[in-house]
């Protein structure tokens, strides 16, 4: 892969575009999976942040990898701004994925409050990664807030659905000049490849990888798949017709000025 | 119990489903549609045919639950656990949450004929302090676990809101997830409670038959069926995050009253999204003192329909595994749909820190310790986990 073609968000860079998830794991394969994903990027809820010394998923995220706490949790921008603040002080960095679920049944983004919660964030100086519900007007609602990135979500949590909002996140690749990670839903790494041969930016993936029978190698397979969607989009994709072949004689081939 | 108490005689009974003076009454038709959907389950209507389609069913109905707790589901009990176990991976992965019960009080003004704890039972009664609650907090804390679950027997005399809240405030210092199990109350008591850092509420109906209730809590707040049922929505209003239901399994007819938990969770999630669903899922244990009952039909394979059958129902919830069960049975069902276990119990008063003052509820049936019961999750292939949750 070309060396300069890099992830860059709010002016940090990265190799890697597969951002990993660390719930739902057995704790002590998140290193494995992370080395396997190749992944720089980690997301972690602040709320599994635990301060114990008991099974604490701090000690089992490996050096060098920039965390990416959530807000996850929060049910409205005002908790969201709060657990933001508390993962800062806790000393996990300026970035910050927001989550806002008023939904506890298919955790899906409250994008309103997202965009409250990001426009408060971003002028306190934190990176700001919104999760949200792929809606154009939202999103750039979000790029105005000050968003680093934008993540749409491609189905709801843990389905493993894959890409049901493919056409909106296109929308969202087309029209929006920021990162746009799809989150949330991907459950094949042919998914992944798909977002990334669309031009989105970087996939995360957790469940898919956590569940998986031997989560090193569904890791690797992940980040095998991120890197050709990439390769392929780089390359820009053969022409793809909607409908049927092209005509074979031009249909404007009568005007003559 | 052989005395005669003055409510074992019907006509000296009040009124069950008449609200008390200083019950607070929702405006909320929850309750009559779980006891309507609950009367009109027919178990026996379900065939071998209706139990496939639900194993099938991507988002299970509430006809589909009807059929996975029907007895034409129990042949299919493997097929059962299977979807479960799939459901409860992709959305808690490898998760198995941990926590410890604490009874800070056993004092009791009801008189349920089935409980360890009722008013006519002659046992040591107690109530911990504040230096004592804190004393067993930092006990159960040094133990690793961070969520804990505070009961008291159902006195509001003994153990008023304030008291209660006291509790919570210690409990704040030592651990970052706080539950309760107490008597029902109003929702701005829930509110104070919520504040002094509790931001969850188990209330067991016990039995959602309120022919079958009122036999079995003869005296007490506890008599009145509504204002139990009704607890968790004023939970909620009072702006607590989770609630938790139980029938208590074997009280009366297991089916209907599984059918009715799996029902008023999920009404309660469609009108409040928000709200963090649990489950527990209790059978009928034996007790101290008490010859009069016994235990009903739901045997290990009964147990496990129910709770894979709210599994597949509302794939979302937490569900608790109680000491109630035996080691095996709980190593195992944390493999397939529980999500949550606790460990280090004792269900006694004062019992984590030093000798016991008051006698216990009912008697465990899995007396390890959080030590082993996270290597039993570890052995599992599973993940402990002691706490996923910030107070905000």
């Amino acid at each position: 892969m070309n060396n300069n073609d890099k992830l860059i968000i709010g002016g940090h860079e990265f190799d890697s575009r597969f951002i990993l998830g660390s719930g739902k794991y057995s704790l002590e394969l998140i290193k494995a999976a992370v080395e396997n994903a190749g992944a720089q990027i980690i997301t972690l809820a602040l709320r599994r942040a635990s301060t114990g010394n008991v099974a604490n998923i701090l000690d089992y995220i490996p050096e060098g990898v920039t965390l990416l706490p959530n807000t996850s949790g929060a049910r409205n921008a005002d908790e969201a701004v709060r657990i933001a603040r508390l993962s800062r002080e806790l000393g996990c960095g300026d970035f910050v994925k927001i989550e806002i679920m008023r939904d506890s049944k298919y955790l899906l983004p409250d994008n309103q409050e997202t965009i409250k919660a990001t426009e408060i964030l971003a002028k306190e100086g934190f990176v700001v990664m919104p999760y949200m519900y792929p809606d154009l007007n939202s999103a750039r609602d979000l790029m105005n807030a000050g968003a680093a990135s934008i993540m749409p979500l491609g189905a709801p949590i843990g389905s493993n659905k894959g890409l049901c909002t493919k056409e909106f996140i296109q929308i969202i690749i087309d029209e929006i000049n920021l990162p746009v990670i799809v989150d949330a839903g991907i459950g094949r790494p042919s998914q992944a490849c798909e977002a990334m041969e669309m031009g989105a930016a970087a996939v995360m993936a957790n469940t898919a990888v956590a569940t998986a029978g031997d989560v090193p190698m569904m890791a690797s397979a992940f980040k095998s798949a991120i890197e050709a969607g990439r390769k392929a989009y780089i390359s820009g994709l053969g022409r793809v017709l909607d409908k049927g072949g092209a005509a074979s004689s031009p249909l404007t081939g009568f005007l003559k000025d | 119990m052989s005395s005669i108490y003055n409510e074992d005689k019907v006509e000296n009974r009040i009124d069950h489903m008449k609200y008390l003076p200083d019950m607070e009454v929702l405006d909320s038709d929850i309750e009559k549609r779980v006891i309507d959907g609950m009367n009109n389950y027919d178990y026996d209507k379900y065939t071998a045919k209706d139990v496939k389609a639900a194993l099938v069913a991507e988002k299970p109905s509430i006809e589909d639950f009807g059929a996975l707790l029907s007895p034409a589901a129990t042949p299919f009990i493997e097929e059962i656990a299977q979807r479960a176990q799939q459901e409860t991976r992709k959305h808690f992965g490898n998760s198995i949450y941990m926590f410890t019960p604490l009874y800070i009080a056993n004092y009791c003004e009801n008189y349920c004929i089935y409980c360890g704890f009722n008013c006519h039972n002659k046992i040591k009664r107690a109530k911990l302090n504040e230096e004592e609650i804190e004393q067993e907090m930092k006990e159960i804390a040094k133990t690793g676990l961070q969520e804990v679950l505070i009961l008291t027997g159902e006195s509001k005399k003994m153990s008023d809101v304030k008291y209660i809240g006291e509790a919570c405030k210690i409990a704040k210092k030592y651990f970052k997830v706080i539950g309760l199990e107490v008597y029902p109350m109003n929702s701005e008591d829930y509110a104070y409670l919520h504040k002094c850092g509790a931001d969850y509420v188990t209330v067991f109906q016990e039995t959602y038959n309120s022919d079958k209730y009122e036999t079995l809590h003869l005296a007490g707040h506890k008599r009145i069926f509504p204002y139990r049922l009704n607890a968790q929505e004023r939970a909620l209003k009072g702006g607590m995050r989770g609630v938790g239901f139980a029938a208590l399994l074997g009280l009366a007819d297991f089916r209907k009253d599984a059918f009715a938990v799996g029902t008023h969770a999920h009404y309660l999630q469609q009108k409040y999204p928000h709200a963090e669903i649990a489950i527990s899922c209790p059978r009928l244990r034996p007790i101290i003192n008490n010859d009069r009952i016994n235990p009903r039909d739901v045997h290990e394979t009964q147990l496990l329909q129910v709770i894979c059958a709210y599994r597949i129902f509302l794939p979302y919830a937490s569900i608790t595994i109680s000491t109630r069960e035996c080691e095996r049975f709980r190593n195992n069902i944390i493999k397939i749909a529980a999500t949550k276990i606790s460990a280090g119990v004792n269900v006694g008063i004062g019992g984590h820190s030093g000798e016991e003052k008051g006698d216990e509820q009912f008697e465990i049936s899995d007396g390890r310790n959080v030590d082993e019961v996270y290597k039993a999750i570890e052995d599992a292939g599973l993940q402990p986990v002691m706490s996923d949750y910030i107070y905000v």
